[in-house]
């Protein structure tokens, strides 16, 4: 043994070392725990120097990018030169000031509004390691921050905090390849999971390819994740084509951009409302109320007919039977809701759109007027022929499926889904005399033969 | 007082003072790697590359001497650049505890003096540590991250130019105190 151990000892002095910081490591893995002594030391060890070198190359930058900008110069008049060189420390000294007045301003003003509890903060180093992205900020334990709070700025998240230390914390961002946070799109609602790519944009994992997302959409966070508070927005969608099994969206994040130096820690969350948008794709187009008709029209055979809705009018099937019924009583000189009960009702079997064919005293511009939408769209809308026996009228007709616009009884494509069962009813009893008029019905899509869910 | 004692006496101060500045040198070049390694990508993350860490302990391991002094050495660094990640500590730690241990290795065998020698091996243990790093972070971590050999392979060979000059720099440094 003696022998084996003077003959190798630089291995044997190896393998205890490697040995040793594997169990360090399995312990650490095993039971979730870190060794904060380490960790502790070697912060606090660092961090005030890197403060210090903070404070000086905040207060030394700008004079030495000046000596840089004034060797530019040097062809020129000494005089000119020296006020120059004056008026551009100045100036760049100022517009220092301002943008940091500027940053500081809106952190402040984004911190007195938001509902969640928040300390600010500045970034003072990063963390080692070329993959990671991690960055040290100058609030610890003693300001009350924790691991797992989230770290925002007015614009978007940034991270989230790993570690808290006494003096500073380690705060992982968005960017880094382990990170993970759930988001929601702004206009389509579509839940997914933000992840780091390790590079400037992110991608928003868990999206199915049947999810509709647009670019240049809106992600905000959905709190599903319980570190950030629902509402804060995270960035724009610049790609989102199919993939596998997922999409592959692609996110710009906001609050990343022009690089992060002042933060504000989120201590307490406030979920807030993830700011509506327009609908962007919906399966149904609302249609406008019909207009009130002109005061002091006349009520003529020509007004009438002037009622009866043209293509592209925004009315209902209610209104234009209520119209086509109005005019048959107009005609036959007949006004609903007067006369005693049992008086004899308008003929309803000479309404000129039922029957296809004009009434004998009505003037040929009324007919036109009702032919003309049927040559607009002779898909949308087609005149039911009288049933010729009761005996042909009792028997079943099939309801063909391929070409539901050549039906009498079906309603033409396009139409809404309320119509289609309205007609329902009427194509199982072929032997009662329900005449349903063919009217033109604004569809969503312009493609008559377009369905009901396109 | 024989020349023996009276060497004795002078020789003892100067040795302590010696040991004094070594020990500080120790601590504090590798302090500032890891310091310029978390600050200075801040303002040029060009510089994110630059692994300046390992330099230093390539440089230690080589001159040393010895391997053991090199792998504690290695595993000191590491653990102080672990202490600074959000990875369990250990990971860096072992990785420079084996270049450590591996670079004293080869400077008994190779004349490690020599530009050519020095720029290859600073290129391999570059590699090294990269790639041991990636399989310890899959291995013990399970973490899927990517191993991308084209950039490290590029990234070695700036790492290696830069340490020709450090290493020489360092000597100088060494010799001087």
């Amino acid at each position: 043994m003696d022998f084996f151990l003077s003959r190798y000892r630089h291995l044997t002095v190896l393998l205890i070392v490697i040995t040793a910081q594997l169990v360090l490591i399995a312990y650490q893995v095993k039971t979730n725990k870190d060794i904060p002594l380490i960790r502790v030391w070697a912060v606090t060890a660092v961090t005030p120097v890197e403060q210090g070198l903070e404070l000086v190359r905040r207060y030394t930058w700008g004079f030495v990018e000046d000596y840089f900008v004034l060797l530019g110069v040097r062809g020129q008049n000494e005089r000119l030169r020296r006020e120059n060189g004056q008026l551009k420390i100045e100036n760049n000294y100022l517009k220092a000031e301002l943008s940091t007045a500027d940053r500081a301003r809106a952190l402040s003003v984004f911190q007195a509004r938001s509902p969640s509890r928040t300390v600010a903060a500045r970034v003072i180093g990063n963390g080692t390691g070329a993959n990671s992205k991690v960055v040290f900020v100058d609030r610890g334990s003693t300001s009350g921050v924790e691991s797992g709070m989230a770290v925002v700025t007015p614009d978007g998240i940034v991270g989230k905090v790993v570690d808290a230390y006494p003096t500073a914390s380690l705060v992982m961002l968005i960017t880094d390849p382990t990170f993970a946070a759930g988001v929601v799109s702004q206009k389509n609602r579509v839940h997914g999971t933000l992840k780091g790519q390790g590079h400037a944009e992110c991608l928003v994992d868990y999206v199915q390819n049947e999810e509709h997302v647009d670019i240049g959409e809106w992600f905000y966070t959905s709190g599903d994740d319980r570190i950030f508070p629902k509402g804060f927005p995270v960035g724009q969608v610049t790609a989102a084509p199919n993939g596998k099994t997922f999409k592959e969206i692609y996110v710009s994040p906001s609050g990343m951009q022009g690089g992060v130096e002042e933060v504000l820690i989120v201590l307490q969350g406030v979920h807030q409302e993830v700011p509506g948008g327009e609908v962007a794709s919906p399966a149904y187009t609302i249609l406008a109320a019909p207009a009130a008709p002109a005061a002091g029209a006349a009520p003529t055979p020509e007004g009438a007919a002037q009622a009866v809705p043209q293509p592209g009018d925004l009315v209902t099937d209610a209104d234009r039977l209520r119209a086509i019924y109005k005019e048959a009583g107009i005609e036959q000189k007949h006004t609903y809701g007067e006369g005693p009960p049992g008086s004899k009702p308008p003929d309803f079997t000479k309404i000129p759109s039922v029957h296809g064919v004009p009434p004998p005293n009505a003037p040929a511009q009324s007919a036109a007027a009702q032919i003309q939408p049927h040559q607009a769209q002779p898909n949308l809308t087609k005149t039911v022929p009288p049933k010729p026996t009761a005996a042909a009228a009792a028997k079943p007709k099939p309801v063909p499926s391929a070409a539901p616009a050549e039906t009498d009884d079906e309603p033409a494509s396009g139409a809404t889904a309320a119509s289609d069962q309205a007609s329902a009813p009427a194509a199982r009893k072929p032997a009662a005399p329900v005449v349903r008029p063919r009217l033109p019905v604004a569809t969503p899509s312009a493609n008559p033969a377009a369905g009901p869910n396109q | 007082m024989t020349e023996y004692t009276e060497r004795l006496l002078t020789e003892t101060p100067r040795k302590a003072a010696a040991d004094r500045v070594r020990l500080v040198w120790l601590v504090v070049i590798p302090l500032i790697a890891v310091l310029s390694q978390v600050y200075v990508p801040r303002f040029i993350p060009f510089l994110a590359y630059l692994e300046l860490p390992l330099l230093i302990t390539v440089h230690f391991a080589l001159s040393s001497g010895g391997p053991i002094p090199a792998l504690f050495y290695g595993m000191f660094i590491g653990l102080v650049q672990d202490s600074l990640s959000h990875q369990p500590i250990g990971m860096y730690g072992i990785v420079k505890t084996l270049v450590g241990y591996f670079a004293a290795s080869v400077s008994m065998r190779f004349d490690v003096q020599n530009p050519v020698v020095t720029f290859i091996l600073a290129f391999f243990f570059y590699f090294f540590h990269q790639f041991f790093y990636w399989v310890l972070s899959r291995a013990l971590l399970g973490e899927a991250l990517g191993f991308d050999a084209q950039q490290t392979v590029i990234f070695g060979l700036l790492n290696a130019a830069v340490a020709l000059p450090l290493f020489r720099v360092l000597d100088k440094l060494k010799v001087a105190s």
